[in-house]
């Protein structure tokens, strides 16, 4: 049977067709896999964090590698002793606080609402980590992490990821020789809140000066390196009332 | 050769040269400007194309003889969105790691125009097994434009290659360095890719002249 793929009726009856079994197959597929994405979420969460506080598998330089997914798990109960929500200087314990929504918490905070932050604290080798989720953006979408902080507010971690920004350049924000760089300096210029800037003129490549609060910049990527300056400052600006509570000298 | 007759190989090597995606027909020189600065990420958007274009050649070749006309654009943007974002999420399911490397060329490969102009010029008047070898071919001449391009701007502007330090480390100053080499800044950003894409174009135009346009 020859089908006249000209009339105005058929083209009307395929679109509608093509919508219909287009649209229930990806919904189908959505809804299928669905469990299995939040799982991997999940776990890619606590391995991030972990990694901030320094429990990765990182061997020498290299990549970043992160605990198996198959033990991510039992060790991020093991390190992370306590999950909190911060509102103003006081903190409360909260279960599974880390699954927080940070963007939407982040800015509920910052219009000045009463948000519930999440905060993470982990113990390893007897010291104490304070892990603070960010949120921000860069050149073309969004940029998020965790900063691991001790009691001096001295950085002790970071772990940067992105959603879209340009490989080679921007990406690069979560490569090793950009994280490591962020080890060591802290984010108070005496007793000033001062964040730490991704700088370009830092004229320190090897990151000897921990004094700074700069590191060194990526080349080809000036406004993810900003956002990621401006992603430190911002998130944990909303920590300070209670970061000043913890704060030793 | 039996699997291939003399038709069916040349759908597939004459994108690699003579009739290449991106030096003759110039498409997709978006995202071969976008993603080149490393040899890693032209590799994984080379792979991707070759998927979603013989896959999605063969689909549109399929439906060729129904597709209405008016609307055949949309019906073309739709299989081939659909094939990606299926792809994504599978790959979120049970490969993560790598969906985390592909996501951010996903939006780039349903604008490609390589992928629309091909089931435009090809697979919506060609059989399937035409269309699945055209798909393969013009994915490669991407691919091969993507991989020499990337490999220059890795080399030239980060001195590694796949993220090996191949000529030594520009901080503590070993291998080529030494001597007082510095890595090309203007290699990273999208313009360089402009100037090596072109430099193959006058190499290839050079070297076959018949591909010279009359002026």
């Amino acid at each position: 049977m020859a089908i006249n793929t000209e009339k105005n009726s058929y083209t009307v009856i395929f679109a509608v067709l093509m919508v219909i079994v287009v649209g229930s197959l990806l919904a189908f597929v959505a809804s299928g896999l669905k469990p299995k994405i939040v799982e991997n979420e999940r776990f890619e969460k606590q391995q991030n964090i972990l990694y901030a506080m320094g429990v990765d598998e990182n061997t020498g330089e290299g990549d970043v590698t992160f605990i198996p997914t198959t033990q991510v798990e039992g060790e991020f109960s093991q390190y992370i002793t306590k999950q909190m929500v911060v509102t103003g200087s006081t903190a409360t314990e909260k279960d599974n606080a880390y699954l927080i929504d940070v963007q939407k918490a982040l800015a509920k905070a910052k219009s000045g609402e009463d948000a519930e932050l999440p905060l993470l604290i982990g113990e390893k080798d007897g010291k104490t980590f304070y892990i603070i989720p960010m949120f921000g953006k860069g050149l073309w979408d969004a940029i998020w992490g965790y900063i691991s902080l001790d009691d001096q507010m001295v950085v002790q971690g970071v772990y940067f990821d992105h959603r879209g920004e340009t490989p080679g350049l921007g990406a690069n924000i979560k490569q090793r020789f950009f994280m490591d760089d962020f080890k060591g300096e802290s984010i108070m210029d005496g007793n000033n809140y001062v964040g730490i800037s991704v700088a370009k003129g830092n004229n320190d490549p090897l990151n000897n000066d921990k004094e700074d609060n700069e590191v060194d910049a990526l080349a080809g990527a000036t406004i993810t390196g900003n956002g990621v300056s401006a992603m430190i400052k911002e998130s944990v600006k909303l920590y300070k009332p209670y970061l000043q509570t913890i704060r030793k000298n | 050769m039996a699997l291939l007759n003399k038709k069916d190989s040349k759908l597939i090597l004459d994108p690699l040269a003579d009739n290449n995606p991106i030096t003759i027909q110039v498409l997709g020189i978006c995202s071969a400007l976008a993603i080149t600065a490393e040899l890693k990420a032209s590799v994984v958007m080379a792979l991707s194309v070759l998927f979603v274009l013989s896959v999605g050649n063969v689909v549109i070749s399929l439906l060729r003889n129904i597709i209405p006309s008016k609307i055949r654009i949309i019906v073309q943007l739709v299989v081939v969105a659909a094939l990606v974002i299926i792809v994504d999420q599978v790959l979120k399911a049970f490969a993560y790691e790598l969906s985390k490397t592909l996501s951010v060329f996903v939006g780039l490969i349903i604008t490609n125009c390589i992928i629309m102009g091909r089931f435009e010029a090809f697979a919506l008047g060609n059989g399937p097994k035409k269309a699945f070898f055209d798909g393969i071919g013009n994915a490669l001449g991407y691919g091969i434009i993507l991989v020499i391009v990337g490999f220059f701007r890795e080399l030239l502007g980060s001195g590694t290659l796949f993220g090996f330090k191949v000529l030594g480390d520009p901080v503590t100053k070993t291998g080529l360095y030494s001597l007082g080499y510095e890595n090309n800044g203007f290699m990273i950003i999208p313009p360089a890719a402009l100037i090596v894409v072109g430099i193959i174009i006058w190499v290839q135009r050079s070297r076959n002249r018949v591909l010279i346009e009359e002026a």
